[in-house]
């Protein structure tokens, strides 16, 4: 479905598109009205599974912490038959060779933060210089930040540029763009530093870093899954989305995919273009199937937490 | 910011003969793939009678004809209950109940005790919500989400704010001593049939007036079910009565002369007849009638949140409110975006059974509104505008209509004067503020109206020059018992909800 345009006019960033914040509350509200059953809810449940991306990203990560989330991601729950896998494992560059050995061929894929993640305080060259090193350990995506203060400050000829460098440092991985909206405060300013982002290169554009509060939301997600409409008309090309922090529960994971699901369609129901980042989701939703199977709801004792 | 050529292996899925404006993008597919299983609401708790009587002077009497009719379920076509048919001996009856319960203790109760019972009847709304919100979406065919999460809410919080006025009315009209008119006549329409009943009785109630309501034909079950909760409030004997009927019910509790005010919602022609029959007389009267409300969207909008606003204002209730948005203009240089968008999130909405919980549009009233809706369509394709409505399953029984837009519809089309009471939208464009002001206001309606805009001048400006009883800013369709309620010109007159819907019930 991605038919890309042959000439791409990039808009003055100054002049992006307002949104309401009342506004977009409402609409967001409306989307948990919607009652998730039966085999729409084991679907949506399996769906959600399949687009975790795993996420370890402590100063005290080690190699064997890492070793035991990759078996994680390949074994959620053996003695549910048919799960799927996650979409993913992130971890920070130091830990990529590692985690690229522990999933072997499952098909999950290596993302790996980067450019001084979290705070992307540092100069262009050691963000570049970050990128590649992990691309080269083995990295298939890279989670960046943007700088938040030169975004503020205005400067958003500065931020396109990084965003590009990046871009053409991580190779064939595909970029996720991390906008940090807890900073960004206000939704007009999310919707701008979206459009930068994708119009600067990237494959995914990602709420948070999960360092800070508030991470993601409905209305901050809703606001870059309509960005991401809006550039796909106006461009042919698919952004993937990606809302990290803060989603733990299987219930909340569910709404975000009837949000999706009734903003994009059905071309973005895959982790190709959707990814939950999330430590915790998973083991939530795995109740929640047992549950559908059983009829019982288990003890938080009977699901490994990694 | 200089134009950058994307040079990318995706060049070689485009002809290098086409160029990037008349390259279509594949539009998106919605309501396929995860497809949401039905999620009924259980309708196993609620208790319906086979057959009810009037409700006059505390008690459930036969009609004096005898005769009854049926209410049905307008998704199912189904038999849901029989009602009587009141005649002019219940009517009379009725009146002289209402009559005595005033003379002899309601005008003399203290105040703070009138606002007791009101303030009983809320809480026993709100225990008995789920019970009303199933009732009203069987009866009328509006969805329960509408009738759970909107309308029963909205009654029972008119019993609560009216309970609180009713032993403050002389700080509501100070130094005036307002003093009830006497016994209120009131008739309700089908598409708030609760809601309508709450705004009709609680301020009456407050002011010290009893009441008579006649609920419309199709949908009588509600207020009903609100005749026994009165009952069981221990509400005395003849201060709120309520009597079923057809229209002619109505013109004889109009023409009744022991009826001190009327009160009326429904159509404008209707509402003219009302008018014409209390003309000559001392009866107090306010209307609540029809609508064609303009909904503006500027260029400087907020356009997604807009498009949600548009939805809202004319799909809602499957478009059978008073002051539906029923009217869009659109600024022209945003007419194409608002346009692609709004055509998206039609293609979203569920049109199907109302007690399924993700049912986004419910049923049509009735045969003959339906009808009525569907020669609108007719009209509006013969009058030239083109014709767009979203592809959804409708259910093969029960009367529904998917939600419906025209657009190439100039101001001069009947389909952008006339009332049409159902999920149509007629769209037109705009080029200026002077243009769209007068474009709004150019209807004998004057109902309500809503401006889009993110320019916080722009709003204050544009509102005051709306000649509509309501203007939304930035919303649509939103109600609270403090705001009041009503219109200019062919819309009627009053004010219904907060302190203005207190003056109409008392000799002030």
């Amino acid at each position: 479905m991605n038919v890309v345009k042959e000439r791409i006019v990039i808009p003055d960033f100054r002049l992006s598109p307002r949104v309401d914040q009342v506004g977009q509350e409402e609409r967001t509200s409306r989307f948990t009205k919607r009652s998730i059953k039966k085999e729409t809810k084991v679907e949506g449940l399996k769906l959600a599974l399949s687009m975790i991306d795993l996420t370890t990203l402590e100063g005290k990560d080690t190699e064997g912490k890492v070793k035991q989330l990759c078996y994680k991601a390949r074994h959620l729950h053996d003695s549910y038959e048919g799960l799927p896998t996650v979409a993913a494992v992130c971890v920070y560059p130091s830990m990529v060779r590692t985690a690229k050995k522990s999933v072997g061929d499952s098909g999950i894929k290596i993302a790996s933060v980067a450019t001084a993640f979290p705070s992307g305080q540092a100069s262009t060259e050691v963000k570049i210089e970050d990128t590649k090193f992990a691309v080269d350990n083995g990295a298939d995506e890279v989670d960046m930040v943007i700088s938040r203060g030169k975004f503020l400050a205005g400067d958003y000829n500065f931020v396109f540029d990084e965003i590009a460098a990046i871009k053409e440092a991580s190779g064939d991985a595909r970029l996720k763009v991390i906008l940090e909206t807890g900073e960004l405060v206000t939704l007009d300013k999310v919707r701008r530093a979206s459009d930068i982002a994708m119009y600067a290169g990237a494959d995914f554009i990602k709420t948070s870093t999960g360092k800070i509060q508030p991470a993601a939301t409905m209305p901050v997600t809703l606001t870059m899954l309509e960005a991401i409409r809006d550039f796909y008309y106006n461009t042919g090309k698919m952004i993937g989305m990606k809302p990290a922090g803060g989603i733990s529960k299987a219930k909340v994971a569910l709404h975000y995919l009837v949000m999706l699901h009734e903003t994009l369609g059905e071309a973005w129901m895959t982790n190709q273009w959707f990814r939950f980042g999330a430590s915790s989701l998973a083991n939530d939703v795995l109740m929640q199937l047992v549950k559908e199977k059983t009829g019982l709801y288990q003890s938080a004792d009977y699901f490994s937490i990694d | 910011m200089p134009v950058k050529t994307k040079k990318a292996a995706a060049k070689k899925e485009v002809s290098s003969s086409q160029n990037s404006k008349s390259m279509a993008v594949p539009k998106l597919k919605f309501n396929t793939g995860w497809e949401y299983a039905p999620a009924p609401e259980s309708a196993s708790h609620i208790k319906l009678k086979d057959r009810y009587d009037l409700f006059i002077n505390g008690k459930f009497v036969k009609p004096s004809s005898g005769k009854y009719f049926e209410t049905i379920n307008p998704a199912t076509e189904q038999r849901l209950s029989e009602v009587a048919e009141a005649n002019a001996a219940d009517v009379d009856k009725a009146v002289k109940a209402a009559r005595n319960a005033s003379d002899r203790y309601w005008k003399k109760m203290p105040a703070k005790e009138r606002a007791k019972y009101i303030y009983r009847i809320s809480r026993m709304i709100q225990e008995r919500a789920r019970e009303f919100a199933v009732i009203e979406t069987l009866d009328g065919g509006k969805t329960i989400r509408e009738s759970r999460d909107i309308d029963v809410p909205l009654a029972a919080n008119h019993f609560f704010y009216y309970a609180g006025w009713a032993d403050k009315l002389e700080y509501a009209f100070p130094n005036r001593n307002p003093q009830p008119l006497g016994v209120a006549g009131q008739i309700i329409p089908w598409n708030f049939p609760l809601l309508m009943a709450a705004w009709k009785i609680a301020p009456a109630l407050a002011t010290g007036n009893t009441v008579v309501l006649k609920p419309a034909e199709t949908t009588p079950l509600t207020a009903l079910k609100l005749a026994e909760i009165i009952q069981e409030s221990g509400l005395p004997e003849g201060v709120v009565n309520i009597i079923t009927g057809f229209g002619e019910t109505g013109a004889m509790m109009v023409n009744h002369p022991g009826v001190d005010k009327i009160a009326f919602t429904g159509s404008t022609e209707v509402g003219k007849i009302i008018q014409r029959a209390v003309a000559g007389t001392d009866k107090k009267l306010t209307l609540e009638l029809g609508g064609k409300a303009a909904n503006i969207i500027f260029d400087d909008a907020p356009l997604d949140q807009a498009v949600e606003g548009i939805i809202n204002g004319i799909y809602f209730n499957q478009g059978h409110v008073c002051c539906a948005g029923s009217r869009l203009f659109v600024q022209e240089s945003v007419y194409n975006t608002v346009l692609r968008k709004l055509k998206d999130r039609i293609k979203t909405l569920i049109v199907g059974d109302p007690l399924d919980k993700n049912t986004d549009i419910g049923a049509i009233n009735s045969r003959s509104q339906l009808d009525i809706i569907n020669k609108y369509i007719e009209i509006g394709k013969k009058e030239g505008a083109e014709f767009f409505q979203s592809g959804c399953n409708l259910p093969n029984k029960g009367f529904f209509c998917r939600p419906i837009l025209f657009t190439n519809v100039a101001q001069s089309n009947r389909i952008a004067q006339e009332e049409i009471f159902g999920p149509v939208l007629a769209i037109q464009t705009f080029r200026t503020d002077e243009e769209v002001i007068e474009k709004a206001n150019n209807t004998p309606y004057g109902l309500s109206a809503g401006v889009w805009t993110d320019k916080g001048s722009k709003i204050f400006n544009l509102t005051t020059k709306m000649r509509a009883g309501v203007v939304w800013a930035n919303t649509y369709n939103k109600f609270d018992p403090t705001s009041p309620f009503g219109g200019y010109k062919e819309s009627g007159y009053g004010r219904e909800g907060g302190l203005h819907g207190l003056s109409a019930y008392t000799t002030l």
